[in-house]
């Protein structure tokens, strides 16, 4: 006796949590058996492994077509076929469009191509995340990225509207999304140190800040690229490196509101000019698209590996970055106060997200 | 013109790309009705046409109205070559023809192709203008309501219950015209959804003129089916019970009796029981008819039942003289009537009497020699026949009607088995006439019926019965006979007295048979039946006892026949009626005396059995009252006789069941293990395990014992087909096989739905197909109701207090009763005197107690049953508490997607229907070329039927309802062709569209008037966009 046939079909969809997430996981029919047996479910309940394996085969059908309408959420809403409560509906996309951190470092800042897509068996094998859950999160992206790329407006609106997700995850698609585009080195080994939360506060910062949108809400793409005019002003800020007496006056700026409140004070007062420097090259270097891609690196590389060396503890870095951006405002021969503001401000924000071990 | 059909299109959306270089589509939509057809512009390059059309107007005569239904095709427009079609909507206008229901049609319906399924979906406004038309001769029937549900619908009010109607059409089935080799699979399956279509308005207008004749102005109760006789043609068949309702104005009419729906709606709306039990069967060849062509006609009877007496042989007590007046007057009423048949499983108060048991009849016939194959009058003389056999069966019974009718049929290639049962009854003739027997025999009437038990009583001579039984008194009035065990195909009456919970019973079996052809085939199956009807009913009865439970109602007998086998599935609801004696236990005899191993083997098994029988009578809460035997006068004329199985003589050659009396003086049923069969036969008895703990089950409308439903609801259809390893094909190998694949899928059903525990399986319907040579599909529908696990604990008393005050209620406000009624009826049950007739002792020695305790715990009851009604009112209304307010107006265009609840009950547990929109009957061909592309079998038989509920919602909330009740997926034909890479799949659905509202919105309605649609809190909630 074989079954050929075995369905079930509710007026109400059923929605099982645990087998959505063994799904979403990637695990075939038979490991979401095994797994589900070893959770105790059949003891709970009187079940037999074939009740258990029939449950699952019809769970995984079941979400097996619903996830040509999870590609367009609110087709999910729209649609007749499937009656599933709108709480069920916000947990089916949440958790669909839901990301596993160790994937996301792998690509994030990364081409969203075919060519990245080749890469994910090594991705899975390094992460051990299954092929088929690296290639679902891997198409989130790229199906966010593709909607949302050519949109006018919010970034974090235009994903929430698309795709529906809860605030906290349509802000992190827009952080990948902007990665994505913007193309941001984060795979180098001396970055590995940071978490997806670090990059995601970053881009935060520099899409509210550094985009064609912070000045104009209505242009296309104005939260995807940055505004290339600041790119191009910000070599202005050269000066403040360049003019050796403009560097003195601002180190003896510093030195003088910090004496006394810094630990590191002799460190800081030895690096500075390398500090200063280190800062505004990232920023003067800007124009170039590879200068872009290797920003974090050269933030690590300039400014936080140095600090770290010296082992300035976060408090001291806080006060520091803010003295030496407050500081420039008392320089009287540096006229480009708003652009270092609209600078520094960001930078200051990033650099202390980024400065732990 | 005596009508005008007005259709607007209004818009499209999620359209399928039909241009694959644009990723757009150019839509446009064709409007056809009858012969007229009007189509919309093309709305170039979208997914989303907003196509804003004229309204088209169709100038028809209402006869077409009933039978046409309104086609609209949304087409791909190509300039070079010939458009493509994306799919279709049917929508049968139907409801807009009768008054009170729908006014207009408008919503989103999905648009469906039977290869791709569901292609987006288009809003459509439909509109009927129709014109009075005092034509005498019309031929249509316009206004005459039909209904589902199989019993009185809520909100309307029986005024006579006319009787039964029935009808048949006939036609060429397309997939069988020549024209089928040359046209494409969508033409041929396109051809014959419309052909079903036309044939079911068709069917429903001459049902509703049969009405019309008949002075009525609705049709309960109404069960179409269509048989698809391949070659010989496709039949579309209805019965139903034709009625005369009022609707109930006033709310403040039903307010009160909505406060418990799960009491007061006991209907089981799908029945298509058969028969069951095989006392007195006779097997008789029948040549019909038509010349020279031989039809087998095969037909088994049983009378078996198990009745309950009112007795004539008793005829000196005092009811005694009006109860002959009354058996007259019914008489007469019914014997008007040709086939005095009733569809209805659940009745106004009063209107059942007695019941007799289950009768059935069973008819084997050649498609392939049907006269005039197009013509409808061999399927009509063959169903006549078969209706005549069970009028003859009733009045065996001393019964002049049979409720809970149905009808059904088993097709393998050219043999056809008819079947039809029903439960042979005594009506009150007070609906059934235009009341005419109003007044004091009516009122003496009510009183000598003591409520929970008159229908137990026998309405047979007892001195004269149709077939051995055993009687008793009534345990409950003591002063009517009762039989020992009641079968019944209907529901459990409302005020029926029950013990405990009820649970579902199934017998399974199968037989193997060898393939032959045309007569030969016949003959063998037409030998097959008797012994399967017998071997169904010993299964059932030994089940009941195993469970300790003496009655069954809802029983359905399905038998399918296959090519080299067939199969009987019967379900029924087993319950403990207080009426009815206690049933004895089971006691198993071996044949093989000297054999000490195998005596102590017997006497395992019986320590088994009897361990069982203790455990399901605490699992079912069934510890009824015991009773003294000394004051029951008990003057049984045989008191053994009642257990001996009586066989007819062409079977009784073969011994199955054996009585042996020496086993003590219980009246035992005895199972003697004569052969390693019979002993697996024992063993199946207890290998049904019971549902987890939790868990209820059972194929009435609602459990008995379980009164507090909360609202939550799922009703769902799974399916299974298992192939069977042509190896071991023995009868056995066979029984247990189709026994597992039972059993696996209730296990299946009770673990996915174990998050709604406590819960209870309520209107469980399987259907069993044999698609193939080794395939069996099984098919379940049924609802899982949840319900609060507190208040079940109060069971039986709350119970039957609840139903007795509301049977007073119902009284005085459906029926109009003389108020006094319902103070004096209560009391008034007089316990009989004990009657010291022939006394026997032996035959109770099981229970004691005396029965004077019983009218105590009686006074108790009623005492604390007014607490508790009242209780009742205050727990619904703050059940659901949200602000639930169901969209009575057209949905709203794009916004949102209103939930839309379907369930086979006739009612939505703590909500009150408030509105009939009119009946829902559609049929869906679905076919693909690409099964393994769709996720093979299973893939694409989930999709289609996911499709189909999305169709019915669609339509549902289109007429402005937002639930279905009485649903039922009448027919799910299932093949594949794996080795093509094929499956076709045919369903058949309907059900009633109604619009309910919750209790505690009722009440609030009133103050917020105009408030915005929302629903959160209850179950469902709305889909907001």
């Amino acid at each position: 006796m074989t079954s050929e046939l075995d369905i079930f079909v509710g007026n109400t969809t059923l929605i099982d949590e645990d087998v959505y997430r063994l799904w979403l996981d990637g695990y075939s029919v038979g490991d979401a058996v095994a797994l589900r047996v070893r959770s105790g479910i059949l003891e709970q309940t009187g079940a037999t492994a074939a009740v258990l394996q029939s449950d699952t085969m019809d769970h995984y059908r079941t979400f097996h077509m619903l996830e040509r309408l999870l590609h367009a959420p609110p087709k999910l809403l729209h649609q007749l076929i499937y009656q599933i409560p709108p709480s069920r509906q916000a947990l089916l996309i949440e958790r669909y469009y839901a990301f596993d951190e160790a994937f996301v470092r792998e690509v994030l800042g990364k081409k969203l191509s075919k060519g990245t897509k080749k890469d994910l068996d090594d991705i899975s094998t390094k992460t051990g995340i299954t092929l088929k859950s690296c290639r679902r999160q891997f198409d989130n992206f790229k199906r966010v990225f593709k909607v949302v790329e050519e949109m006018r407006g919010s970034l974090v609106d235009n994903v929430q509207q698309h795709f529906l997700l809860s605030d906290r995850l349509a802000r992190d698609y827009a952080a990948i999304v902007f990665f994505a585009n913007n193309r941001f080195e984060t795979g180098k080994k001396k970055l590995q140190y940071l978490s997806f939360g670090d990059f995601a506060f970053c881009a935060e910062l520099m899409i509210q800040n550094w985009t064609l949108g912070a000045v104009d809400s209505q242009v296309d793409d104005m939260d995807m690229d940055l505004d290339k005019e600041f790119l191009q002003d910000l070599k202005e800020l050269k000066v403040l490196v360049a003019d050796k007496d403009l560097l003195d006056l601002h180190k003896s700026l510093v030195c003088t509101a910090l004496r006394g409140k810094l630990g590191v004070f002799s460190e800081m007062e030895a690096n500075f000019k390398n500090l200063s420097r280190g800062l505004v090259n990232v920023a003067t270097k800007l124009t170039h698209n590879k200068d872009v891609r290797d920003l974090f690196v050269d933030l690590v590389e300039k400014f936080v590996e140095p600090c770290r060396s010296d082992h300035w503890p976060l408090s001291d870095v806080r006060l520091f970055l803010n003295q030496y951006s407050a500081s420039v405002h008392s320089l009287d021969g540096f006229r480009h106060q708003a652009l270092w503001d609209r600078y520094m401000g960001t930078l200051r924000g990033c650099l202390l997200r980024l400065y732990h071990d | 013109m005596p009508g005008k059909l007005k259709v607007k299109i209004v818009a499209g959306r999620h359209l399928p790309v039909m241009d694959r270089a644009s990723d757009l589509t150019d839509a446009f939509v064709e409007v056809k009705f009858g012969n007229t057809t009007f189509k919309t512009d093309v709305y170039p390059k979208s997914l989303n046409p907003q196509w804003n059309s004229e309204w088209f107007k169709f100038e028809v005569d209402d006869e077409d109205l009933q039978d046409e239904p309104l086609q609209i095709t949304v087409l791909d427009h190509d300039t070079y070559s010939a458009n493509d079609a994306i799919g279709k909507v049917y929508i049968d206008i139907d409801p807009l023809l009768y008054s009170e229901a729908a006014t207009v049609i408008s919503g989103w319906f999905p648009i469906y192709d039977t290869i791709h399924g569901i292609r987006g979906e288009i809003n459509v406004v439909v509109k009927v203008d129709l014109f009075n038309d005092l034509n005498r001769f019309r031929q249509s029937s316009c206004g005459v309501k039909f209904f589902c549900t199989t019993s009185i619908p809520k909100c309307y009010r029986a005024v006579i219950i006319h009787g039964f109607v029935e009808e048949l059409v006939v036609n060429e089935d397309p997939e069988y015209q020549w024209i089928d080799r040359i046209r494409t699979p969508r033409a041929s399956n396109e051809a014959r959804q419309r052909l079903i279509s036309l044939m079911s308005g068709e069917l429903q207008r001459k049902i509703g003129l049969k009405v019309l004749e008949m002075r009525g102005n609705a049709v309960v109760g109404y069960l179409q089916c269509f048989d698809l006789e391949g070659e010989s043609g496709l039949v579309v068949r209805a019965i139903g019970t034709a009625c005369t309702l009022d609707k109930l104005s006033s709310p403040a009419a039903f307010l009160p009796a909505c406060n418990s729906p799960s009491k007061e709606m006991k209907e089981s709306p799908l029945v298509h029981p058969p028969s069951h039990g095989c006392r007195s069967t006779h097997n008789s060849p029948i040549h019909t008819a038509t010349g020279s062509r031989l039809t087998q006609n095969f037909s088994v009877s049983v009378p078996t039942l198990i009745y309950t007496g009112m007795g004539s042989g008793s005829a000196g007590k005092e009811g005694g003289p009006f109860k002959a007046l009354l058996r007259q007057q019914t008489q007469s009423a019914l014997e008007q009537r040709e086939f005095p048949f009733f569809t209805l499983t659940a009745f106004p108060p009063g209107f059942l009497v007695h019941v007799g048991g289950v009768v059935s009849a069973r008819s084997v016939k050649l498609l392939d020699r049907i006269h005039n194959p197009d013509e409808p009058e061999t399927r009509d003389a063959w169903w006549a026949e078969i209706r005549q056999e069970i009028k003859s069966h009733a009045k065996a019974l001393g019964c002049h009607a049979v409720v809970g009718y149905s009808e059904s049929t088993s097709i393998c290639e050219e043999v056809c088995i008819l079947s039809a049962s029903g439960t042979a009854a005594v009506l009150n003739p007070r609906f059934l006439q235009d009341g005419t027997v109003e007044g004091c025999l009516e009122q003496r009437l009510e009183e000598n019926l003591p409520a929970g038990c008159g229908f137990c009583h026998i309405p047979y001579d007892e001195l004269n019965m149709p077939f051995p039984a055993h009687l008793t008194y009534c345990y409950n009035c003591r002063k009517q006979k009762v039989p020992d065990v009641l079968f019944t195909t209907i529901d459990l009456p409302t005020d029926a007295t029950v013990i405990g919970k009820g649970c579902l019973i199934q017998a399974r079996l199968c037989r193997l048979k060898k393939k032959a052809q045309a007569e030969a085939n016949a003959t063998a199956i037409s030998n097959l039946l008797p012994f399967m009807e017998y071997e169904v009913h010993t299964q059932l009865m030994n089940k009941l006892k195993l469970k300790g439970m003496n009655a069954l109602f809802g029983l359905r007998i399905q038998i399918t026949v296959g090519e080299n086998m067939l199969m009987g599935l019967a379900s029924a609801t087993g319950v403990y009626l207080a009426a009815l004696p206690t049933p004895g236990g089971i006691q198993i005899a071996g044949k093989t005396p000297n054999d000490g191993s195998y005596e102590q083997h017997i006497s395992h098994m019986q320590k088994k059995i009897n361990d069982t029988i203790a455990k399901n009578k605490e699992l079912y809460e069934i510890n009824p009252p015991e009773i003294s035997e000394e004051i029951i006068g008990s003057p049984i004329p045989e008191p053994r006789q009642r257990s001996r199985l009586l066989r007819s003589q062409s079977e009784s050659s073969d011994e199955v069941t054996e009585l042996d009396l020496s086993h003590g003086k219980k009246d035992a049923f005895v199972l003697e293990i004569d052969d390693t069969d019979a002993m697996e036969d024992v063993h199946s008895l207890l290998t049904d395990v019971p549902p987890p703990s939790g868990f209820y089950s059972c194929n009435t409308e609602i459990m008995p014992g379980i009164n507090n439903w909360t609202s939550e609801i799922q009703m769902f259809t799974s399916v299974r087909v298992i192939r069977l390893s042509s190896l071991n094909l023995t009868n056995h190998a066979l029984n247990k096989n189709f026994n597992d694949l039972c059993e696996n899928l209730l296990k299946s059903l009770y673990f996915k739905l174990r998050s709604m525990i406590p819960c209870c399986l309520c209107h469980v319907n399987f259907t069993v197909s044999l698609p193939e040579d080794e395939l069996i599909q099984v098919t379940v529908t049924a609802v899982a109701i949840t319900f609060d696990k507190n208040q079940a604990l109060q069971t039986t008393k709350a119970h039957v207090e609840k139903s007795l005050q509301r049977a007073s209620t119902d009284n005085e406000e459906l029926l109009q009763f003389p108020l006094e009624l319902c103070s004096d009826s209560l009391p008034s049950h007089p316990f009989p005197p004990a009657k010291a007739t022939s006394v026997d002792y032996s035959s109770f020695a099981d229970r004691c107690s005396s029965w004077i305790e019983l009218i105590k715990l009686k006074a108790q009851t009623i005492r604390r049953g007014s607490i508790k009604t009242t209780v009742t009112v205050e727990k619904t209304s703050p059940m659901g508490e949200g602000n639930f307010r169901n969209r009575s107006a057209a949905p709203c265009a794009n916004s949102t997607v209103g939930v839309v609840k379907m369930t086979p009950l006739s009612f939505i547990p703590g909500a009150k229907i408030t509105k009939y929109l009119g009946i829902i009957n559609m049929f869906f061909i679905r076919e693909t070329t690409s099964l393994r592309e769709e996720g093979g079998v299973s893939g694409f038989l989930h999709a289609f039927i996911a499709e189909v509920f999305a169709m019915v919602r669609a339509h549902v909330a289109a007429l402005g309802g937002n639930a279905v009740v009485s649903y039922i997926m009448k027919q799910c034909v299932f093949m594949e062709n794996p080795n093509k890479n094929q499956a076709q799949c045919l369903i058949n659905v309907s059900g009633d569209a109604v619009v309910f509202a919750r209790e505690s919105e009722l009440e609030v309605v009133s103050t917020q008037q105009p408030a915005a649609n929302c629903q959160p809190a209850c179950t469902g909630g709305e889909v907001t966009t």
